[in-house]
């Protein structure tokens, strides 16, 4: 009864002031506001990376080159993956379905007065299916293709409208670095994965693009597709024995070379969230300490202000109590309304952020409970010192302040 | 009801002691209704504040209600204001953006009587002929019925003593003597009230009065006599 009809004073003077209120509450509005839009981002961008980690395929383990470097200090990487290697762990291990070996580079793509710099990515035909990329227009190369070290070209989405605009390009020819290149694809468009855009990219045999464009001999990297998920660890272990062996690696010597699975890649990915969700967190705490210290302001001034009411209080019963309570609700209510809008403006902007991109954002009961129970928290604590101002206050002084 | 003996009280002002009260020994009985009346600076305030429990004397004793009063703390004062003492003021002091009703329930919340006060405040506002005004904020009110609501607010705990600081003293003399009858009424109905003001028409009210020059009781000179003054 008295909590309620403090609460309803406390929101008829807040409305009251509403300009001054709104003010005071900007720091706690924009604090929740940006808690509540950040973690539906790291939430939905989260969900995103997984789905499209899964839809890489759940069977898929990445052979890449070891750290250089000795001493735990890192120096660049290794250069001992051959495409020896990948033929051997193919012929070796019957678990694995297929494997793509992946050279990976740079290049200037021209076509006529066109011009984009792209990433290359040199392989052979298992690499589609292993890294479900499909086809738009025209065909992929095929082992014929490697073989013979035919200079064509599958280019993604992206580049396609880069450098033929609304054109066809399948049978036409660019040149990468200088070299002609004949396009006999394009792919179908994935999205932007946010490190790496998997549309902005062309394809070609990894011979060619070893001998005639990057100029190595070895691999970044060899892409494992396993028959199923249960022959994973089969292959991981028998793959780093045969590898460890073709490169004369003794028992004491580290691996030269890491092979990581699905779960492991999604453990990186979340690493990542985590700080995305460390850096909101510690944003957020500024500016809720930011609007708590507003909120202490504002009591302050309205102790003062209230000096008189605070006396007829006591004159009529108040104890110390009454108004340090009184004044403490006040302020949370303030800062639990500027929460609650907080709460509300998130909601707005996660479903902006849904509208125009393709990240399906939602705001979880967690960030709501964590933004209002935090902006209660920041009222408590920030209120305590003008609360306990008015509750000291002498009645007669109170009463006879003008 | 009020026993009050040798009351001293000194404030420090501007480095010199004023003796505000010095010596005031006051007897009220239960059903009174008395004015204490001074110039300003007499220390009718001071005095006021103690035998309301708003202040405590340096020296001296007090007695309200057979309660030795004279030494309570600060929480122990704000129940016994409570439950003894109804206030009303000069300037009604009623609470902003709180209805006339919510007003008057007020003493009972802090008394914890939160199922009656409703029953009562609506009692207390029929007793000074306002209950079609319950819903009003202050400000919608005009000066006689804000006192209005101040007395109710001021009787809603049936307190043993009412005390009124200069309650006409902001309101047009007609409204003021309504206010004057309205406290006749709750005399008659066994009230003690005790009025502080500097105005003999106030006073003439009432059945006697205490009159207070310099900190000490003393009799009204010619002039300040209350037969003295037209009506």
């Amino acid at each position: 009864m008295m909590l309620w009809i403090t609460i309803k004073v406390a929101l008829r003077s807040l409305w009251a002031n509403r300009m001054r209120s709104i003010l005071a509450m900007l720091g706690i509005i924009i604090g929740v506001g940006a808690v509540i839009f950040v973690l539906s981002l790291v939430a939905a961008a989260k969900a995103d990376m997984m789905g499209r980690i899964t839809a890489m395929g759940t069977n898929l383990l990445v052979v890449s080159p070891g750290q250089r470097g000795t001493g735990g200090v890192m120096s660049g990487t290794q250069q001992n993956l051959t495409a020896d290697d990948a033929e051997a762990l193919l012929a070796k291990i019957p678990q694995i379905r297929d494997l793509a070996p992946v050279v990976r580079g740079n290049v200037q793509a021209k076509r006529l007065a066109k011009n984009s710099r792209t990433s290359l990515m040199g392989t052979t035909v298992t690499y589609f299916p292993i890294r479900s990329f499909e086809v738009e227009k025209g065909r992929l190369f095929n082992d014929a293709d490697c073989d013979a070290m035919s200079r064509v070209a599958v280019i993604g989405a992206t580049t396609a409208t880069n450098l033929f605009g609304t054109e066809e390009p399948c049978n036409q020819v660019i040149k990468l670095n200088s070299i002609n290149f004949r396009v006999i694809g394009v792919l179908k468009s994935k999205g932007d994965q946010g490190w790496f855009n998997p549309d902005d990219q062309v394809l070609v045999p990894y011979t060619v693009a070893m001998k005639q464009i990057v100029g190595v001999d070895h691999l970044n990297e060899i892409d494992i597709r396993a028959n199923n998920e249960a022959d994973l660890d089969t292959i991981m272990d028998r793959a780093t024995k045969l590898l460890r062996k073709r490169h004369h690696l003794q028992e004491d010597q580290d691996n030269d070379f890491s092979i990581r699975n699905q779960a492991e890649m999604l453990k990186t990915a979340d690493s990542m969230n985590q700080v995305l969700a460390l850096l909101a967190g510690g944003i957020a705490s500024i500016s809720l300490l930011v609007g708590g210290i507003g909120i202490m302001n504002i009591m302050l001034v309205t102790v003062t202000e209230r000096t008189r009411e605070i006396g007829v209080r006591k004159a009529i019963g108040a104890k110390n109590g009454d108004i340090l309570r009184q004044f403490l609700i006040e302020a949370v209510v303030m800062s639990g309304s500027g929460g609650a809008i907080g709460v509300l403006s998130g909601f707005v902007l996660a479903a902006i952020l849904s509208r125009v991109t393709s990240l399906q954002a939602s705001v979880s009961l967690f960030s709501v409970a964590l933004g209002l129970g935090f902006s209660m928290g920041v009222g408590v604590f920030f209120g305590f010192y003008p609360a306990s101002r008015a509750a000291r206050l002498d009645p007669i002084e109170a009463l006879r302040y003008e | 009801m009020i026993h009050a003996q040798d009351l001293v009280k000194a404030y420090e002002l501007g480095g010199q002691t004023v003796r505000a009260l010095d010596g005031v020994s006051v007897d009220i009985a239960a059903g009174e209704m008395i004015a204490i009346r001074g110039p300003s600076g007499s220390g009718k305030t001071t005095l006021m504040n103690i035998l309301g429990c708003l202040d405590r004397a340096d020296a001296g004793s007090y007695t309200l209600a057979g309660e030795d009063v004279a030494r309570l703390s600060g929480d122990r004062l704000a129940e016994i204001r409570n439950r003894y003492i109804g206030f009303v003021f000069q300037t009604f002091n009623l609470l902003p953006r709180m209805t006339a009703l919510e007003n008057v329930e007020l003493p009972l919340l802090y008394a914890g009587k939160h199922r009656e006060a409703r029953q009562a405040a609506i009692k207390a506002m029929e007793t000074v002929a306002l209950t079609d005004r319950m819903h009003h904020q202050p400000n919608q009110l005009s000066g006689g019925q804000r006192q209005r609501v101040s007395i109710a607010r001021a009787i809603v705990t049936n307190p043993a003593i009412l005390l009124a600081d200069e309650p006409t003293g902001a309101l047009d003399s007609r409204t003021g003597t309504e206010i004057m009858q309205l406290f006749k009424h709750l005399n008659a109905d066994g009230r003690t009230i005790i009025v502080v003001t500097h105005d003999p028409t106030v006073a003439r009210h009432c059945q006697r009065e205490i009159y207070l020059r310099d900190g000490r009781v003393a009799q009204p000179s010619a002039t300040e006599a209350l037969q003295e003054v037209a009506p």
